[in-house]
């Protein structure tokens, strides 16, 4: 749990409105959910409404949006306390950068990137620049583990970062040119570097020879399946015996008669 | 390893166009009217029969948990199909892959689903900050729409609403009650089960809530028949899967490939090799962060399946793997994710909120060495107290990262307190004083 709290008093803005366009876009929100439901489009609306009001969430917003959903102003902020994309405090102007800190991230190298934002916009997350354009955080998993270490600025994810190419990322929002996202080192999204080892031939090819597959079933009840030796490694419990098991039941008595085997010769 | 013609993501890399053209051209939307046509029923049994196990990480099978959802709706309460693609554990991120690259397969997915449990409207909740991945899904199934697909009066028959919504940026709730809390435009705090979603769900309606991969899979499982999918892989662990490879391989990626795969095939062929050599793995972690590590020692015959992990005493979660190599600093990488933990817990419930706290403050306290030894058994038994005696599995979570470490890398622990105070012992008698600390060494 964090503890996250609305911006001071000095910094809130008096009013907030949305644009036509997105109170269009929110009231067609509403639309995806039951009648009476319309609490349902919280978190979207406030995502627009943060999207408006350059990256940051205001009490005002908080208001305008309960009040549009009919819901108490109470729930909007318990919503918009607990999810932590929504920012509570101004970022910066040019760049909000969140930075992945997880595991993942740190085993390849995300401590450089905190440095290389710790030097050049601010010692501690969640404090503008001097010049107010830029921010940073440390966020919990942006989910890209094997573009790690990544970055994420306004809308888009910045992959297989160093400090050299954070530093590149800075100067290009600095300069108002931000580079393509995604990998920064050429990767082929989650392929591996230097190019597919599988499907390499783009996935429209290989479905062609799907449908020519033989329809009846891959595996014939013929021919089952062997275990692999590991199979056995199953935890399982050893099978039991069925419960109508007619010895254990009833055992045989030690004086009844058993059938003979082979038949004996009647004695005279 | 699994041959092409095998795979169902064939566009996980994003060489083709993702677009419905494209879905089309490698074989999406393809005989969908048919499978709709045979019925819930063949569905479900065809599912059941497949042996897919959710791919989320509890690995429930998904053909039962589709046959759990009332046959009608003779109360009056619709009945819903959530897809979960909050997709937010450290190591995991194939989902991500799929909603960029091949979204179709998860919309027809959801079209087939929702046929199988009778639900006429599906949600897809994704995570806040696949932004780009919710754009695709989203011109994904206004295409779909379009095209007729799916919507009230679609060419299959089968009247589906399906929409996306999107969470922003709490972890909880990837968890199904949480997922539906948030759904509802509430904080993401887990809800007690039972009653479980099928009964009362989103809205207090029946609800199932599918994880994406397990959805998209389904359409490519019906088309070819539950007797392929079940072929792959061996028993009570069968189909392909996305595994993800990360950490200190050479070549991290996302790939498909059949359940059961040997550990050190897949790191080899897909992931290139550990970085300096197979000697040089230390731990991995199988599946997401809240899997316990595995030791080197286990890894050499370590087969990649519920079964295979759970021999070692870990679990598969997602099959997201995070490999470490000696250079890692491994309690600090455990200390790391236990601060993801207590970061997200969602402070409903108090042995989580702060045992999650305390074992991060301990941990991090470790990697420095500053502890006593008798904290190590201290900081077991209160992970053994936070879990079980939470609402959901995020105390859980949480605890057996921790417990993993201590089983595993005990020594590694008391080496590091053992040196720590024999340095502060020497502190103590004026040896070791800064710039004599190279001498007293």
């Amino acid at each position: 749990m964090s503890v996250r709290r609305l911006a001071p008093k000095e910094v809130q803005p008096a009013s907030f409105e949305f644009t036509p366009e997105n109170l269009a876009w929110a009231k067609e929100q509403i639309t995806h959910y039951p009648p009476g439901r319309q609490a349902s489009a919280v978190i979207a609306i406030l995502w627009r409404a943060q999207e408006q009001q350059a990256g940051w969430v205001s009490e005002a917003a908080i208001r305008v949006v309960a009040d549009m959903l009919e819901m108490p102003y109470i729930r909007v902020l318990e919503v918009a306390t607990f999810y932590t994309q929504f920012q509570l405090q101004p970022v910066g102007k040019k760049a909000h950068i969140q930075v992945c800190g997880t595991t993942p991230c740190m085993l390849r190298g995300a401590g450089d990137l905190i440095d290389v934002c710790q030097h050049r916009i601010h010692h501690d997350p969640f404090h503008l620049s001097a010049d107010g354009d830029f921010s940073w955080e440390e966020v919990e998993c942006l989910g890209a583990c094997v573009n790690a270490p990544m970055a994420m600025i306004w809308s888009d994810t910045y992959e297989d970062l160093t400090k050299e190419s954070m530093n590149k990322l800075i100067d290009g929002f600095a300069a108002g040119t931000p580079p393509k996202p995604g990998s920064q080192i050429g990767r082929q999204f989650a392929a591996p570097e230097g190019g597919a080892r599988v499907m390499t031939s783009g996935g429209a090819a290989t479905y062609t020879k799907v449908l020519d597959m033989p329809k009846e079933p891959a595996l014939a009840d013929a021919e089952p399946k062997k275990q692999t030796e590991s199979a056995n490694v199953q935890e399982r419990p050893a099978p039991k015996p069925p419960a109508a098991d007619a010895t254990k039941a009833n055992p045989p008595k030690a004086g009844a008669p058993k059938e003979p085997k082979t038949p004996k010769e009647p004695k005279k | 390893m699994l041959d092409d013609n095998d795979r169902i993501f064939r566009n996980l890399y994003g060489l083709d166009d993702w677009g419905l053209a494209g879905a089309r051209r490698r074989g999406g939307w393809d005989g969908t009217k048919a499978i709709i046509d045979k019925g819930r029923d063949w569905i479900v049994n065809e599912m059941k029969a497949s042996g897919l196990r959710g791919r989320g990480g509890a690995g429930f099978p998904t053909g039962m948990k589709w046959s759990f959802m009332p046959k009608d709706n003779a109360d009056g309460r619709p009945s819903y199909l959530v897809v979960n693609a909050d997709e937010s554990e450290p190591g995991t991120c194939k989902d991500r892959e799929i909603m960029r690259h091949d979204p179709h397969t998860l919309v027809e997915g959801c079209l087939i689903a929702g046929c199988a449990m009778g639900a006429h409207v599906g949600y897809i909740y994704v995570r806040g900050e696949f932004i780009r991945e919710r754009e695709h899904l989203q011109a994904a199934i206004d295409q779909a729409y379009e095209a007729n697909l799916i919507g009230k009066n679609n060419i299959h028959g089968f009247p589906f609403d399906l929409y996306v919504a999107h969470g922003a940026g709490a972890y909880i709730c990837g968890e199904e009650t949480a997922l539906l809390e948030s759904l509802e435009g509430k904080k993401g705090q887990p809800r007690l089960k039972p009653p479980f979603p099928a009964n009362v769900g989103l809205y207090g309606c029946p609800t199932t809530v599918n994880n994406v991969e397990s959805i998209a899979v389904a359409p490519d499982i019906l088309r070819r028949g539950a007797a392929w999918f079940a072929s792959i892989g061996r028993p009570n662990n069968v189909g392909t899967k996305l595994y993800g490879i990360s950490g200190h391989v050479n070549t991290p990626c996302v790939v498909e490939d059949a359940m059961s795969i040997p550990f050190r095939e897949l790191i080899e062929k897909h992931g290139g090799g550990i970085r300096g050599g197979w000697d040089n793995l230390l731990a991995i972690i199988p599946g997401g962060a809240s899997c316990p590590l595995i030791p080197a020692a286990d890894c050499e015959e370590l087969i990649m399946d519920f079964d295979g992990t759970r021999a070692v005493k870990s679990s598969f979660g997602t099959a997201g793997v995070i490999v470490m190599d000696k250079s890692t600093d491994v309690v600090a990488a455990i200390a790391r994710i236990s601060y993801f933990f207590k970061h997200e817990s969602c402070g409903q419930c108090t042995p989580c909120r702060e045992g999650t706290g305390w074992m991060w403050r301990v941990l991090s306290r470790m990697v420095e060495g500053r502890a006593h030894k008798r904290e190590i058994d201290m900081l077991l038994e209160v992970t053994k107290q936070v879990e079980g005696h939470t609402i959901c599995a995020l105390g859980d979570a949480a605890a057996w990262p921790v417990q993993g470490l201590i089983r595993a890398f005990r020594p590694e622990i008391e080496r590091r307190i053992e040196e720590f105070s024999r340095k502060a012992t020497l502190d103590d008698q004026g040896i070791l004083d800064p710039a004599h600390l190279v001498a007293a060494e």
